[in-house]
């Protein structure tokens, strides 16, 4: 355990370096901006649209007395929308999509000698293939999130107005109630944890595919696995740092 | 020239290079013979610095290449052009960016200027308009030549080429032992080409070092190599019905 957490500070030092040629890195980054980001834009919407509107149900029929305002449904979805499910649960999501292929793409070119032929070539093959994910990660992850806010928080509204759980008025109200700016503060930085950890463990994970097929399977598996333990982890350990 | 001096390779207890000590001539085709698991890999990936040896010394020209830092190294790889047995085109590219990469990286040429380099690489290997196609769309001998295409588009001193003919049909294995061997001589390049097929030894075999259960066994050239006295070499090289029949 010690050993692989050694290699991987051994790996992101070998990653996090600046790279020799800035218009190859720039290259890389807008493919990675595609392949990581762009291309997750449909799940993280449909998602965040339906969680929104379940959380509002949610919250409705648990909350369901006269003494509480009607506004708190709104209230409520808010807080959970930005503090736990945006940044936390599309971040595993995203884990699942990205942590799978990060590693696949790049324990493929380990098993097919392309990893190789770069370090043959003089090329530091960690920095050319990880840093560019790892801040396509760090820089579009974060506006998936904001845009998962947004959205989860318009599903809240739409089953509010559809099911006519509350008056959409009532929802807003509640939306604009306590708002603390400190909450996007925290889910941004959560996001930005999380957004490393999927990059990394899966690039690490990925680096370190030894055989064929069978192998890259497994580290995509593991991808996913680690990167969302280490999520939920970090999550812990980042909700008590920050809101204590 | 390449000098490899007392090289030992162990993985655990298992020894699988002992006291290898070769030089390869520039500008010749230097073959490194011997079966599957004889250590011909191994030896390739410590001389191009894949791995470490236990003990023992590179040398590029007289400089030092085991045992240094990769920043220092990067100076000698820079002059490396590597094929790979399965090619290791990059599949995210097509023919053109594959052979156009070494370029972006270590060159400063303009666009124009690179792209002139990757047509006249891809000519020198038979692949004209060759250029938009993507690795999937290549047959295995056109993999190989696209990647001697990449390998020597930045004029590398050294070539190392594992197994070249592996899965090809012997037609396009012969093509690419004379295009190998070609631009050996064109560039004065110093060759290193790992291989179990005797008829490449026969066809470019300038010089050949035979390797038998990871020691240096016998060293001559394709001239001496059906004459030799050695047992264990002489099974390797008579192992098949045709050559037997042959001999």
């Amino acid at each position: 355990m010690l050993r692989k957490i050694g290699d991987y500070v051994i790996l992101m030092w070998q990653a996090l370096r600046r790279p020799p040629k800035f218009s190859v890195f720039m290259r890389q980054l807008v493919r990675e901006f595609y392949s990581l980001g762009v291309t997750s834009f449909l799940i993280v919407a449909i998602l965040s649209v339906f969680v929104g509107a379940v959380a509002a149900i949610l919250v409705a029929y648990n909350i369901d007395s006269p003494l509480i305002p009607d506004k708190m449904i709104g209230f409520v979805t808010r807080q959970m929308v930005i503090q736990e499910f945006s940044p936390t649960i599309i971040c595993i999501i995203l884990a699942g999509k990205l942590g799978s292929q990060i590693a696949s793409e790049i324990g493929t070119m380990r098993v097919t000698q392309q990893i190789d032929a770069l370090q043959v070539m003089g090329i530091n093959a960690a920095n050319y293939l990880i840093m560019p994910k790892i801040i396509a990660c760090l820089l579009f992850i974060p506006v998936l999130i904001v845009f998962s806010i947004f959205l989860g928080i318009y599903g809240g509204y739409v089953a509010c107005d559809v099911l006519s759980i509350i008056s959409t008025e009532d929802y807003v109200i509640g939306l604009r109630s306590w708002f603390d700016p400190w909450m996007l503060t925290f889910a941004m930085i959560k996001t930005l944890v999380f957004s490393f950890i999927i990059a990394s463990v899966s690039s690490y994970i990925g680096y370190n595919v030894e055989g064929g097929s069978v192998e890259v399977g497994r580290a995509s598996t593991n991808g996913v696995v680690y990167s969302s333990i280490l999520i939920i982890l970090f999550d812990l350990i980042l909700t008590q740092m920050l809101l204590s | 020239m390449i000098k490899v001096n007392n090289i030992y390779k162990s993985f655990g207890d298992k020894e699988v290079l002992h006291d290898i000590s070769v030089t390869f001539e520039q500008g010749k085709t230097n073959l490194v013979l011997g079966q599957s698991g004889s250590g011909k890999t191994i030896l390739m990936r410590i001389c191009t610095g894949l791995l470490e040896p236990n003990s023992g010394d590179v040398y590029f020209n007289d400089r030092r290449f085991s045992n240094l830092p990769e920043s220092k190294r990067r100076d000698i790889r820079r002059e490396m052009g590597v094929l790979f047995q399965g090619g290791a085109l990059f599949d995210s590219m097509n023919v053109e960016e594959n052979v156009m990469f070494p370029l972006n990286m270590f060159t400063r040429l303009s666009r124009g200027e690179k792209l002139d380099r990757v047509n006249f690489c891809l000519k020198r290997v038979n692949l004209e308009n060759s250029n938009k196609l993507r690795t999937n769309e290549l047959s295995g001998g056109m993999m190989k030549r696209v990647a001697i295409a990449r390998a020597i588009a930045n004029n590398p001193k050294y070539l190392f080429c594992d197994e070249p003919n592996s899965g090809l049909d012997p037609k396009t294995s012969e093509l690419i032992d004379a295009l190998i061997s070609e631009i050996t001589e064109e560039y004065n390049i110093t060759t290193i080409i790992n291989t179990h097929d005797m008829n490449s030894v026969m066809k470019i075999g300038q010089h050949i070092n035979f390797l038998y259960k990871g020691q240096l066994w016998w060293k001559g050239d394709k001239n001496s190599i059906l004459t030799t006295d050695n047992n264990e070499l002489r099974e390797f090289v008579f192992a098949t019905e045709l050559t037997r029949r042959l001999r």
